[in-house]
């Protein structure tokens, strides 16, 4: 019986590492498509978001099926729970990609990208978590885990910083203020992506310890952050 | 823990050679449902049938360390194991209605302590089989043997009958494993309502009735108490890997 439950985790778990690997697809895509104004990636964004919302139906399917038929207790349990809480937040990532890349698809032809100074570091910023999130629970490392939540203020800053760009923008050139409007959605929308790939790493945390929140232990003393960022 | 019912001190022992409980420590708070649970010959039962001296039966049994029931050590020379029993009692896996009718089965216990009265008897029994859920099943055919009773309702008439002689700890060993889910369902929702004004200790291998309707859950393995605690935290994080692996199907 054991044996099944467990090749049915494994499976899990292989499910939700995919629906992972199409989160860091997408938003790779969406900032590429933004970046340099590349329709084809923007439209590829979207598509990836469809397989994300699919993946999401049935990875969901499996885990209540899981909780019915096999009870769990525990590790098991708190496995579970949080693949069901995990897969939200990755479904919200692909939105969020797709919301971005519908904007990108808007403004392409007016030549924003030659304005989009502030947005790119946030871009990066953000994508850093997405990934660090999935690998955090692909390799259920706690300490990784940590560091990408302890990140989201890096992303938190980057977001008013360009808010205060933008508005500053806005105040030099009333004429830009459509522009500047849709790359507050699009900051706005990288700020939040940062939330949902933080809400992964607790999850993962959760599973891992059974609590919510990281100790002083949890960590190893890294961050996310590279020699540029410091 | 503040004044605890059923309180162990390193409670070992032994069938002959055989060591059946390994200094097991362990106290039981007042009002609430404890679970025994742990793999077969793990000791939990054998724990169980500690508590009320039942062990005393086994030839060749040999108890180490001490078992306080109420700050008084039962394996004390002087105990009076009667009393005990009248304080602590116990409820076992398949319903053993006593082949006589369903109101003199309750009133065994009563009669066996002395009570003669009717109006006093009648009221004990009324009152026992109301507490035990079985009252309105059974009130219009008390004179009626109470073999003819369904097993669900006889495991109920069971712990009447235990009810009867105003216990203030209650043991039941695996007392829900030989029913159905309904008459299953019926007695965790009345030992659910019993623990209010009982102490009730249940082994069971049912880890769902255990996460379901216990406040404590005690995990045994040969012969060694592994962990104790909450039974949220015990199902949820338990500390030590044993306990998980046994509550997760990985063994036993």
């Amino acid at each position: 019986m054991r044996t099944t439950f467990d090749q049915q985790l494994d499976k899990l778990k292989e499910e939700l590492t995919k629906m992972g690997a199409l989160c860091e697809q997408g938003i790779t895509a969406a900032i590429a498509g933004l970046m340099t104004g590349d329709g084809e990636k923007a439209r590829e964004a979207i598509a990836i978001d469809a397989e994300i919302d699919r993946m999401e139906r049935e990875i969901e399917d499996d885990c209540l099926r899981l909780l019915l038929r096999q009870q769990p207790v525990a590790r098991d349990l708190r496995q579970i729970s949080a693949a069901l809480k995990m897969i939200t937040d990755m479904e919200r990532i692909g939105d969020q990609t797709t919301d971005i890349s519908e904007i990108v698809l808007q403004l392409i032809g007016t030549g924003y990208t030659e304005r989009l100074e502030h947005l790119g570091e946030m871009a990066k910023a953000t994508a850093k978590m997405v990934t660090g999130s999935v690998d955090a629970f692909v390799q259920q490392d706690l300490a990784l885990a940590k560091r990408v939540v302890e990140y989201d203020d890096v992303v938190d800053d980057l977001f008013c910083q360009s808010r205060a760009n933008l508005i500053e923008d806005i105040r030099r050139d009333s004429g830009c203020g459509e522009e500047a409007i849709d790359f507050l959605m699009v900051a706005k929308y990288f700020e939040r992506i940062g939330d949902h790939a933080t809400n992964i790493a607790e999850w993962v945390a959760f599973s891992i310890t059974g609590r919510h929140g990281f100790g002083q232990e949890d960590g190893d003393g890294t961050d996310l952050r590279d020699d540029s960022e410091k | 823990m503040n004044n605890p019912v059923i309180e162990t001190k390193k409670l070992s022992l032994f069938y002959g050679a055989h060591q059946a409980l390994k200094a097991v420590c362990m106290a039981v708070p007042e009002r609430g449902i404890t679970s025994l649970i742990g793999p077969s010959g793990c000791g939990k039962s054998t724990f169980l049938r500690t508590i009320d001296r039942m062990n005393d039966l086994v030839p060749g049994v040999r108890v180490e360390g001490e078992l306080h029931y109420r700050g008084e050590n039962v394996y004390a020379a002087g105990t009076d194991v009667t009393e005990l029993r009248r304080q602590i009692g116990m409820v076992f896996q398949r319903p053993n209605p006593f082949p006589m009718s369903i109101y003199d089965n309750v009133a065994y216990g009563p009669r066996t302590h002395g009570i003669r009265s009717r109006v006093q008897l009648d009221a004990i029994v009324e009152e026992s089989l109301q507490k035990a859920a079985i009252w309105d099943e059974v009130k219009d055919r008390l004179k009626a043997p109470a073999l003819g009773l369904s097993g669900g309702q006889q495991q109920r008439l069971c712990i009447a009958r235990a009810l009867a002689v105003k216990p203030d700890v209650l043991l039941m060993d695996e007392a829900t494993s030989a029913l159905d889910p309904i008459s299953t369902s019926k007695i965790e929702e009345l030992v659910t309502e019993l623990k209010k004004d009982y102490t009730i200790i249940m082994v069971t291998h049912n880890m769902q009735q255990a996460a379901r309707i216990s406040d404590q859950t005690a995990f045994f393995l040969l012969g060694e108490l592994v962990e104790f605690g909450e039974t949220e935290a015990i199902f949820s994080m338990p500390r030590d890997k044993r306990t998980e692996d046994y509550i997760t199907g990985r063994f036993g």
